[in-house]
């Protein structure tokens, strides 16, 4: 087992540095960046949701948070190392105390939607009301409708005058990227992974079991929402400004869209999912024919109708299919018919 | 004495609006256990549809009640013969796939109407109560939000279409074994569901400049009224609307319009914990 | 005297107004093996589910080993060292033969030691050959086989289970007779049955349960003869 996981450590460095080095080719990385950022939101609600099970309607509120606390922090501080790890803390724990609130409430699906989703309402309402003055968390402002601009960038480490933007900051978000993604692959590989995993699949065998569901989601649901608040305090270094906007409902359906269209179950598909419907829509916004927001809720309902499993898991299907016939591949196809055979006898 | 029969007028009005605005999805949630996200989207087409048809010349009551629920109907048939009913029986997938035509829709209306505010002015003077301004328009949504909930209540008691609607809810597979075809059952009933989306974002028309995002504004309040009210159609309605529609108005009053509406989503968010199952799903079992 | 392992306490359960559940005082020794049985809606069942903590009970008190477990979560239960199968199978359908049971043997033991046990079990139980395909794929009796391998896994003092023998081919049911007798030798066993055949083959003790009450409480045989309980059988009037 920790064989594996340390190949999987290897391709994941290797695939990085090979993207960070060609993509700018192709895209430039202002863009590039955007997308890094997306991606790793996106993989924030695969978790979740993909090996979890919990369908989150309001992932974007833990983004948000993350750029508003990463935004409000950084402008009472200064220096940018505190404000980016209270941009995961605070969405972690909001996350873990409206878990809990749902989570040992017994709710489940429908319910977990409606109140995901009214939460982020609600954020979305008040910050858009606190326009007024008297909104002030130190020295920020909150600015209701018009957000926080202005506030210090990501810097150095110990050196707040050498602030990192452009190309590096490009890197630092890839770099990031492929952290969170190989510490989301070796949560799955633990056995806390797993044991969320049997908690997807059946909630009242793994409690028959012994273990406690609830305080598992819980736990589950604010690494999830953390990973988010690192993407949102990104997102503000990238934007250069924080606004309501962030926990619109449009941006909550987006998220959830690049799931469903990368792939549920797999920890590349949100990733891919993300980057490239993001990419896609930054296209579409350069032609005025068709309204961007038709194609992005028709990609959607083409999904969910055709091809509810997502692009990665039908490509590794196809590959499967078309490579898998050397020897080692058909060795497993007949143990696996063999499987079949018993089970069927 | 003045003041007080305002607020009377006012929570009176919240609670009817939040019954029309979440009739339609609970038509449609009742009886096919589908949660339609587009429904905001619905609503906000019947207020072009009304505001469309008031441009060409038409009576404005005739175009709120008649051509508004006509023209969401029909294209709740579509989306319904297109999308929904490969769907049934799988709640998650609905609830994405409708949030994707609501996004469809928001497209497709900008592309047509464009992306700018529309309107008509109320076909209803106010009037004033002592010191204070009444909008005699909340009072025909007031009753028109009564007149459909009676309409609903005989519809379901009194007709042959209302039992067998009944039936399907209890148990859609019983229906099926009596010959009755789920499919059409289905069909008929998001016809109507997407009628009542309609006329309820007719009647809003006259109060909101209209643009084609409207229906976000819709559709929570539509979600959480129906899914806090439970199983029962009616009861559930009444209850939830009253409940939310009272906590918001005393916020709205006491502190401010914005307060209350977050006041509304916050006693919604407490109801459900409290409450899982809704309001009827723990008091009113087995009522309409 | 043998220890007490599972004691209620006029144990009541009301759904509205019909007594699911009415007034059982249950007791139950270490190492035993009891069949609990009844007609439809007898309330065996309901009595089962209140012990589990799937359901909890409106009246009365459940002790296990003599810490009182009313109300307790299904979690707090199993982690007692309780093993539960419930009537249809739960089983994590997407999840291999072997990660099933393993996720069970992680519970009470540390990784390496999970991966034995688990291995041991799915040797035991000849599932070997199909260790590696998903829940999903298998046929109903090798279910319900892994589910009473992943009760087992857990080396649990109390095994319950309800109907293990529901909807088994005959060679499947003497299959799982071998293991519930092999669990017997640690475990106290409780069964909620219809099958009498099985019961016959499996039971000492029998506790029957009558319109939610219990009937009456004796050795397999004297129950199988006893006028009182064919006529509960057959719907005649007791």
């Amino acid at each position: 087992m920790p064989g594996r996981f340390v190949k999987d450590v290897w391709v994941t460095v290797l695939v990085t540095a090979v993207l960070i080095w060609i993509m700018p080719l192709l895209i430039g990385t202002y863009t590039l960046t955007v997308l890094v950022i997306y991606g790793m939101l996106g993989l924030s609600l695969g978790l979740i949701w993909g090996f979890g099970g919990i369908l989150c309607f309001g992932q974007t509120a833990f983004f948000g948070l993350g750029a508003y606390t990463y935004a409000i922090a950084a402008i009472n501080i200064g220096e940018s190392t505190l404000p980016m790890i209270l941009a995961i803390l605070v969405p972690a724990v909001f996350a873990a105390l409206l878990g809990a609130m749902m989570f040992y409430g017994r709710l489940t699906d429908v319910y977990l939607g409606v109140i995901t989703l009214v939460v982020t309402l609600i954020l979305f309402k008040f910050m858009n009301s606190t326009a007024g003055p008297q909104y002030v968390i130190g020295k920020a402002r909150m600015g209701g409708f018009n957000g926080i601009p202005g506030f210090p960038t990501l810097n150095v480490p110990g050196d707040p005058d050498t602030y990192i933007w452009g190309d590096p900051y490009f890197y630092v978000c890839a770099v990031l990227l492929a952290l969170v993604f190989l510490l989301v692959s070796a949560l799955l590989r633990s056995s806390f992974g797993r044991v969320a995993v049997g908690i997807r699949e059946n909630e009242t065998r793994a409690s028959l079991m012994g273990y406690d569901v609830r305080a598992r989601k819980t736990v589950l649901f604010a690494i999830g929402a953390a990973i988010a608040g690192l993407a949102g305090a990104l997102f503000a270094n990238w934007a250069e400004i924080v606004t309501p906007s962030l926990f619109s409902l449009g941006q909550s359906a987006e998220i959830i869209i690049w799931c469903i269209v990368g792939g549920l179950g797999t920890r590349l598909g949100p990733i891919v999912g993300a980057a490239g419907l993001a990419y896609l829509k930054f296209l579409l916004g350069q032609q005025a024919v068709v309204d961007n927001t038709l194609i992005t809720g028709l990609i959607l309902v083409l999904f969910v109708l055709f091809l509810p499993k997502g692009i990665v898991p039908a490509l590794v299907g196809l590959w499967k299919a078309s490579f898998g016939r050397r020897p080692l591949g058909r060795i497993h196809q007949a143990r696996r018919m063999r499987g079949g055979e018993r089970a069927n006898g | 004495m003045d003041l007080a029969f305002v607020i009377l007028v006012e929570m009176l009005y919240a609670v009817a609006s939040l019954i029309l605005i979440g009739a339609g999805l609970a038509v449609v949630f009742g009886m096919m256990k589908v949660i339609n996200l587009a429904h905001g989207e619905f609503m906000m087409m019947g207020g072009y549809a009304t505001i469309t048809a008031v441009n060409l010349g038409v009576n404005i009551f005739v175009a709120m009640l008649v051509v508004a629920p006509l023209v969401v109907g029909l294209i709740g048939l579509v989306v319904e013969r297109l999308v929904i009913r490969h769907l049934y029986g799988r709640l998650v997938d609905t609830m994405l796939a409708t949030w994707g035509l609501s996004l469809f829709f928001i497209g497709l209306v900008t592309m047509i109407f464009g992306n700018t505010t529309t309107g008509i002015s109320t076909p209803i003077p106010g009037f004033a109560v002592g010191d204070y301004q009444i909008n005699g328009y909340n009072f025909f949504v007031i009753l028109a939000a009564i007149a459909l909930l009676i309409g609903v209540l005989l519809v379901l008691r009194t007709t042959r279409a209302g039992l067998v609607a009944r039936g399907a809810m209890q148990r859609s597979d019983m229906a099926a074994a009596l010959g009755y075809s789920p499919d059409r059952i289905y069909m008929a009933t998001f016809f109507c569901g997407s009628a009542l989306s309609g006329l309820a974002g007719a009647v809003f028309a006259p109060l909101v400049g209209l643009v084609p995002t409207s229906g976000g504004a819709y559709i929570a309040k539509a979600f959480i009224t129906v899914i806090a009210g439970g199983p029962s159609l009616v009861a559930g309605l009444l209850s939830s609307a009253g409940v939310f529609g009272i906590v918001s108005q005393i916020f709205t009053f006491a502190i401010s319009p914005v307060i209350g509406e977050v006041a509304l989503l916050v006693a919604a968010v407490i109801l459900l914990r409290i409450m899982p199952q809704g309001i009827t799903g723990r008091f009113f079992k087995g009522r309409l | 005297m043998v220890e007490v392992v599972l004691e209620t306490v006029a144990l009541t359960m009301r759904f509205g107004g019909v007594v699911a559940a009415d007034n059982v005082n249950f007791k139950l020794r270490a190492r035993e093996l009891r069949c609990l049985i009844g007609p439809n809606g007898a309330g065996k069942s309901t009595f089962f589910k209140c012990v589990a903590g799937l359901q909890t009970p409106t009246e009365g008190q459940v002790f296990m080993r003599g810490t009182e477990t009313t109300g307790w979560m299904p979690h707090q239960i199993a982690s007692m060292g309780v093993g539960i199968k419930t009537q249809t199978p739960n089983v994590m359908d997407e999840l291999s033969v072997f990660e099933n049971i393993w996720l069970a043997a992680r519970r009470f033991h540390p990784v390496a030691e999970a991966n034995r046990k688990a291995q041991e079990m799915v040797e035991r139980l000849a599932l070997g050959p199909i260790a590696r395909s998903t829940l999903g794929r298998l046929a109903h009796g090798e279910r319900q086989r892994v589910e009473l391998g992943l009760v087992a896994v857990g080396d649990p003092w109390l095994v319950l289970l309800d109907e293990p023998a529901a909807g088994m081919s005959a060679e499947d049911v003497e299959r799982m007779t071998g293991i519930i007798h092999e669990l017997n030798r640690t475990a106290a066993i409780v069964i909620v049955e219809h099958d009498m055949q099985f019961i016959r083959s499996i039971a000492k003790t029998v506790t029957v349960f009558h319109q939610g009450a219990v009937l009456m409480e004796d050795h397999v045989d004297r129950v199988m003869s006893d006028a009182t309980v064919r006529n509960v059988y057959l719907g005649k009037k007791a």
